[in-house]
């Protein structure tokens, strides 16, 4: 992140760690009501209370795997109805070349295979993974972010992040408030 | 980790903990990934895995003589034309429905004690379905002359594959399967992968695991995301969990064969697939626990929940020979009446009694809470339910086929010892990827067991 402009500070921002989940879902309230928008939440463990904290908004994976799943549905019929009535109808047992109560089978798997699919590349591509960098990694104690431990990061990109005041701000919740570096 | 309040809860015996009480966090994050980290592979594993590996090599032989001689050295034979390789093929699928179950059914049910058993679980499923496709793959003989008869692709004859067959059914059934269960034992594992790469000591390792990991760090945005994404693969797989064998019990019960042509087969055949399947994890989760120490985390009343299950099931698969036998009676076709008898008392008379000992007399002994909670009958019963399952794949499609209509279309049939080689040399492929995987991935599912410990809600929990 460098060229940026004169003034701006050049941390990515501020991060406070708790040790239980009480603390980091209280303090994620405090944070919330103290004004900030640009911040995040980290745990080893998915806390629901935390992302409500935090202020998530609904996930639009749902509409994402439910595309998936009429696309795969669409998919599917489509390869069998076009392969056995338009590019190869070849009588078989009498059959009809449109043998829909046969086809749902396949069309049936192929509608869970796309909505499988849509759940998990949706899942990736809405947290933006992978992603090789990322600047929190730079605080050393995050590694315990994947142990026991939990943080709240206020970024500076914030409109009211001031690197003084945030900082006093974030001890008064926390014993442990990093910098964390680009 | 002392910080991190930790409720002893006092009402609960050691009968119904679903985690031994004492751990916190840290110490279920470094019990579970030291597993995997420790730098010094234990002598046990090197020798498991020495043994898997060298019954892996019996299969390769048996591929090897296969597709040099041709299908021949099996022991199908007209009118037994189905032998070993569609017994094999049922019973390893089988063996995976208790994967999935676990994984996405009893998720969806809130089913806490699933937690420290389903990464293995689902594992195990991935592995069976692997020796599974073994053999629908070669029992075409010359697998790369007959792909276009399954997969649909454009191929140079300009031929498609015959949508209306149960036979495609199944390459869409069981492949589709594979891939959500590779694609949602994947998203489970994604936070775990992160938490060995912050915990691995050796560069290399933390390269490896942090590819794996793709970056994750645990933001709350991401764990909404992730959530959802779980819970809608868990809805997902839930059909898939009944379809599948209800699919593969199509192959038979499309047939007209007397023995096959039965609408009982699709739930009679699921809950087989789940009693087989439970019977595996009980094979695999007992001397994983005692291996590794883990106790703690797979405790007695995950053996006994497990031990219900197999006993709810094995009653509806013994429902299933009953109403087998009645209808062979009920419906007056003598074919169908000669069929039943001919399972009970013609040559493979052995056979079928002794499905009915290991799947219909033996799990009732489930009953005895004792028995239920005693660890070495509990690993003994998975055996006799394996060997019954199998054996009830024996039964159905040779007491079924070696009997034509006519009496001059009579035979017998018996594995070769190519046959015996291709499904010894399977179980060598399964215990081989099991053994790589207990070393290099976490068995236990970390962080979804640091959410069942107490003090792991976000709220203060009201007293």
């Amino acid at each position: 992140m460098k060229g940026k402009q004169p003034g701006t500070p050049d941390v990515y921002g501020l991060m406070a760690e708790f040790h239980t989940p009480h603390e980091v879902v209280e303090a994620a309230h405090k944070v919330r009501a103290a004004g900030y928008s640009a911040i995040d939440g980290f745990s080893p463990y998915p806390i629901e209370e935390l992302s409500e904290a935090l202020g998530t908004h609904r996930s639009a994976l749902p509409r994402i795997v439910l595309g998936g799943g009429i696309f795969g549905l669409l998919a599917g019929w489509g390869l069998e109805y076009w392969a056995s009535v338009i590019e190869y109808p070849f009588n078989i047992g009498g059959r009809p070349f449109n043998s829909w109560p046969a086809f749902i089978v396949p069309a049936y798997e192929t509608t869970i295979l796309f909505a499988a699919f849509g759940a998990v590349l949706g899942m990736l591509a809405l947290n933006g993974l992978p992603e090789p960098y990322h600047p929190v990694f730079n605080v050393p104690s995050f590694a315990l972010a994947t142990r026991d431990k939990f943080f709240i990061c206020i970024e500076a990109k914030d409109p009211k992040f001031d690197r003084v005041e945030t900082r006093r701000f974030l001890e008064t919740l926390s014993g442990e408030v990093h910098e964390v570096d680009h | 980790m002392s910080s991190a309040p930790i409720r002893q809860d006092t009402h609960q015996t050691e009968h119904d903990r679903l985690i031994a009480p004492g751990h916190d966090f840290g110490t279920v994050t470094d019990t579970i990934s030291q597993i995997v980290l420790q730098r010094r592979t234990p002598l046990g594993w090197v020798l498991g895995f020495c043994i898997s590996f060298a019954v892996l090599q019996l299969l390769l032989l048996a591929i090897v003589m296969l597709l040099f001689k041709g299908i021949g050295v099996w022991g199908v034979r007209i009118p037994v034309g189905w032998g070993f390789d569609i017994i094999n093929f049922v019973w390893w699928i089988g063996i995976g429905h208790a994967g999935t179950l676990i994984s996405a059914i009893l998720l969806l049910l809130r089913q806490e004690w699933r937690t420290s058993i389903n990464r293995f679980a689902e594992a195990m499923t991935l592995f069976a379905v692997s020796c599974a496709a073994f053999y629908p793959i070669f029992h075409t003989g010359r697998p790369w002359l007959a792909i276009y008869w399954l997969f649909p692709y454009p191929n140079t004859m300009g031929l498609w594959p015959n949508f209306r067959s149960p036979l495609i059914w199944d390459v869409f059934a069981v492949s589709t399967y594979a891939t959500c269960s590779a694609l949602f034992w994947f998203v489970g594992l994604i936070p775990d992968l992160a938490t060995l790469r912050d915990r691995a000591k050796s560069k290399p390792w933390k390269i490896v695991y942090g590819i794996l990991a793709m970056g994750w760090r645990g933001s709350a945005r991401h764990w909404h995301n992730y959530e959802t994404a779980y819970l809608l693969l868990a809805g997902l797989a839930t059909p898939l969990v009944v379809s599948v064998h209800t699919v593969v019990s199509f192959d038979f019960a499309t047939g007209i064969v007397p023995g096959w042509h039965a609408t009982i087969f699709p739930p009679y055949f699921v809950a087989g697939a789940i009693y087989a399947g439970f019977a595996m994890v009980l094979t695999l989760a007992i001397p994983l626990r005692k291996f590794y120490k883990l106790e703690d985390f797979i405790t007695l009343k995950h053996l006994e929940n497990m031990a219900k299950v197999m006993l709810a099931t094995g009653l509806i698969v013994a429902y299933g020979y009953m109403m087998e036998a009645f209808m062979g009676w009920y419906s007056g076709n003598k074919y169908e009446r000669f069929m039943i008898w001919n399972r009970m008392t013609g040559p493979y008379w052995w056979a079928y009694w002794s499905l009915i000992l290991c799947n219909v007399v033996s799990p009732n002994l489930l009953w005895i809470k004792n028995l239920r909670t005693s660890v070495p009958f509990l690993f003994g019963i998975s055996f006799v339910v394996s060997i019954g399952m199998w054996l009830e794949r024996f039964v159905i499609i040779v007491t079924s086929l070696h009997r034509d209509f006519l009496p001059s279309s009579w035979g017998m049939y018996a594995g070769t010892r190519w046959d015996w080689a291709a499904f010894i040399g399977t179980l060598g492929l399964f215990f081989t990827l099991l053994f790589l995987f207990v070393r290099f991935l976490p068995a236990i599912s970390i962080f979804e067991m640091r959410t069942i410990l107490p003090g792991a809600a976000g709220v203060e929990e009201s007293k």
